[in-house]
């Protein structure tokens, strides 16, 4: 087995605010071994972003409150001082933000930038920083990296300035690299280059990823497990051909049903969930989902816990429903009964 | 139903024609604000909408897809080129002549945070539209305003709140609904989803569709997402660096693409599914769109094009019709028989370039 990096155990994140206890993430667990890229999916306030923003210990403030454990290497980085955990950061995990544009300085050259971030780390001089940072953006895939280097942010393209952000994050050989929408604001062609970067650059510097997306087509492509969150909770959780090929929870069906899908005959209505995805701040009783869950019947108002109901062992899910009924009907949602037809 | 009547291309009149249009946007220097270089944003575009279509824009960022959806409704003043809308030329039409027109066509945008106004309420922003043409009553306005709500699936209670009240998807609809409040014929929705959860997605494009039957729309529906596309659209025009390169009936970009940057463009799509991602050819792009400042010589796509030749370097191509109204624009033509390539007259244009298209690798 291979080495285990990281070790999250019943994480829970609540912010207080003007409106109430906002419960941004209620009880997340998962464990990540190196070599590994484990994706998280779910749609806007899922608490997908603030799991990864926990992991960093950004979202550490006076509002905010943590439960469980984020054991990296045995040490928990919940507990640990703010000064101690300046030596985590960037060392030993690195962030990839989602917006390029807006995460990077725009008055800072990127070769200071990323030089800047090798110093925070380790004492050396800036020539050896800058030579560093060259080599980075080359290994990112920049072109021309030793006149680049002294280029602002605005004189590089969405997807370069992604490719620095990368470069950036994996200045101090982290051990994880966690990656919260990377490719979101890119366009296809720049979206499938940053994917096999990432991928590639995780065996060159022998690290795990955490990769947070909405698209389960990126997903598709680069993870090996999967996390399905909503409403701040897991709701399905397995290997990559689990959540494709044996979906459990009503609402993974609706997430494949909803995209338009170029590998399928043009369907001549896509499925949609209904409704919104709750308040984190007043959550339904029972299970989070049954609101919007066509097949939510009285055993739903309890919330079911994540348990494993199917034969492969790793594959958990939150849903009463028998496992059996599921899978003859879960069809009508993924593909809206085009396969039938053919 | 659309898709049906567009393949038979019998009772499609055009509604709107767009004939060698340009936008070009100056970059102006210096205390004088002398013209230094231009942006070709959109450089010589034609095509037609038929009326009740679906016509889908795709391209990357910055091919100029939304300039053009801006510019043939006249909020981009076109630099040249002829925009006929049901038959009248608009390209110089002036401010009052213009806004009889703009009661036919409406935009959508795609950010719903941004294009609307944080402090007007729901039935101000819907209604505006109404008193700004002058129609109806108040109370007319009010009765028509509680209508529409309905129908993009809000309800007349909304009348009175704020669009911070509502959700992204929510204030999508009320996007929607301003757009519909002067019954137009035509709507240019840019973006309009790209903005959203894939279940809320989801939804709006089936009120598009919906709201295309009911209503008799024709659509012009830019977009990046090619999925997206496919779905809502008849015909689609694939853009790159202000032209468009390919053009063809919906299903037949994706089973035949001809033009090697759309077979690019589609193998880049994700796909949900983790075997067929796996079994699949991927063809990854190098590097990044060139600038339109100064767009490449020839076929604006060669740097980034794995079948480039010497002619593409030098000569622009045409786009050629292909038969079965599908269009494009390339020296190697992909998935295309030597019958076809006859017929379209690229044969004897480029006698070395066919010899090279038809070694080309066909995609399965």
């Amino acid at each position: 087995m291979a080495e285990q990096l990281l070790e999250v155990n019943d994480l829970k994140v609540q912010f207080a605010t003007e409106d109430g206890i906002v419960q941004a993430v209620s009880g997340i667990s998962f464990k990540l071994e190196k070599g590994k890229v484990l994706g998280i999916v779910g749609e806007s306030g899922s608490g997908k972003s603030v799991t990864a923003m926990t992991l960093m210990g950004l979202t550490r403030g006076v509002n905010a409150r943590f439960e469980g454990e984020v054991l990296y290497k045995g040490t928990d980085l919940l507990k640990v001082s703010d000064k101690e955990l300046q030596d985590y950061r960037g060392n030993e995990l690195g962030m990839i933000f989602q917006d390029p544009m807006t995460s990077l300085n725009p008055v800072y050259r990127i070769g200071e930038q990323i030089a800047e971030a090798i110093r925070a780390h380790e004492k050396v001089d800036k020539r050896t920083a800058r030579s560093r940072a060259i080599e980075l953006l080359r290994q990112v895939g920049i072109p021309n990296p030793e006149n680049r280097v002294d280029d602002f942010p605005h004189q590089f393209s969405g997807g370069m300035r992604q490719r620095a952000m990368i470069a950036m994050a994996l200045s101090c050989n982290p051990s994880i690299l966690i990656a919260d929408e990377p490719t979101t604001a890119l366009d296809v062609t720049i979206q499938a280059q940053i994917v096999d970067l990432v991928s590639r650059l995780k065996d060159d510097f022998d690290s795990a990823v955490v990769f947070i997306t909405h698209d389960l087509g990126v997903i598709a492509e680069i993870a090996d497990e999967i996390i399905v969150m909503y409403a701040g909770r897991v709701v399905e959780r397995g290997s990559k051909r689990d959540i494709f090929y044996d979906p459990q929870m009503p609402y993974t069906w609706g997430l494949l049903g909803s995209i338009p899908r170029l590998d399928r005959p043009r369907a001549e209505r896509l499925h949609t969930i209904e409704g919104m995805p709750p308040s984190l701040i007043n959550l339904p009783e029972g299970c989070k989902f049954r609101p919007r869950c066509p097949h939510a019947f009285e055993k739903c108002m309890q919330e079911p816990e994540l348990e494993n109901r199917v034969e492969a062992p790793g594959h958990l899910d939150r849903c009463w429903l028998d496992v059996e009924y599921k899978r003859s009907r879960r069809d009508e949602t993924i593909t809206g009964g085009t396969v039938e037809a053919a | 139903m659309t898709a049906l009547e567009q393949t038979n291309g019998s009772n499609g009149t055009p509604l709107l024609e767009v004939r060698h249009v340009k936008k070009y946007f100056p970059i102006k220097k210096g205390v004088m604000q002398r013209e230094v270089a231009r942006v070709h944003a959109v450089d010589d575009v034609s095509f037609t909408v038929r009326e009740g279509e679906t016509l889908g824009l795709v391209g990357e960022s910055g091919c100029g897809k939304s300039t053009l959806g801006r510019t043939v409704v006249r909020l981009l003043e076109p630099t040249d080129g002829e925009i006929i809308f049901q038959g009248t030329p608009i390209q110089r039409l002036g401010t009052r002549r213009l806004r009889p027109l703009r009661r036919e066509m409406q935009m959508v945008f795609q950010d719903p945070y941004a294009s609307l106004n944080p402090r007007k309420r729901v039935g101000t922003i819907v209604s505006d539209p109404m008193r700004i043409h002058g129609l109806g009553s108040r109370a007319d306005q009010k009765r028509r305003v509680g209508e529409i709500l309905e129908t993009v699936g809000l309800s007349p209670e909304h009348y009175n709140r704020f669009p911070h009240e509502f959700s992204g998807g929510q204030r999508q609809r009320i996007g929607i609904a301003r757009a519909l409040a002067l019954r137009p014929k035509l709507i240019v929705a840019d973006e309009p989803v790209s903005a959203l959860d894939v279940s809320i997605q989801s939804q709006m494009l089936n009120l598009l569709d919906d709201l295309q039957r009911e209503l008799q729309l024709t659509y012009i529906f830019v977009a990046h997402d090619l999925g997206v596309v496919r779905h809502v659209s008849d015909r689609i025009a694939v853009m790159y660096l202000g032209k468009i390169v390919e053009l063809s009936p919906a299903e037949e970009l994706y089973t035949r693409p001809i033009m090697p940057y759309t077979e690019a463009l589609l193998s880049a799509v994700p796909i949900p599914d983790p075997d067929l991602a796996e079994k699949r050819e991927r063809i990854v792009l190098e590097g990044d769109v060139p600038s339109p400042i100064n767009p490449p010589s020839g076929c604006r796509f060669h740097p980034r094009c794995r079948y480039a030749t010497d002619v593409c370097r030098q000569t622009e191509p045409p786009l050629v019709d292909y038969g079965n109204s599908h269009f494009a624009a390339c020296h190697h033509p992909l998935n295309v028989d030597q019958e076809t390539l006859q017929r379209a007259g690229v044969a004897e244009e480029h006698s070395s370039a066919e010899a090279d298209g038809t070694a080309l690798p066909q995609d399965a």
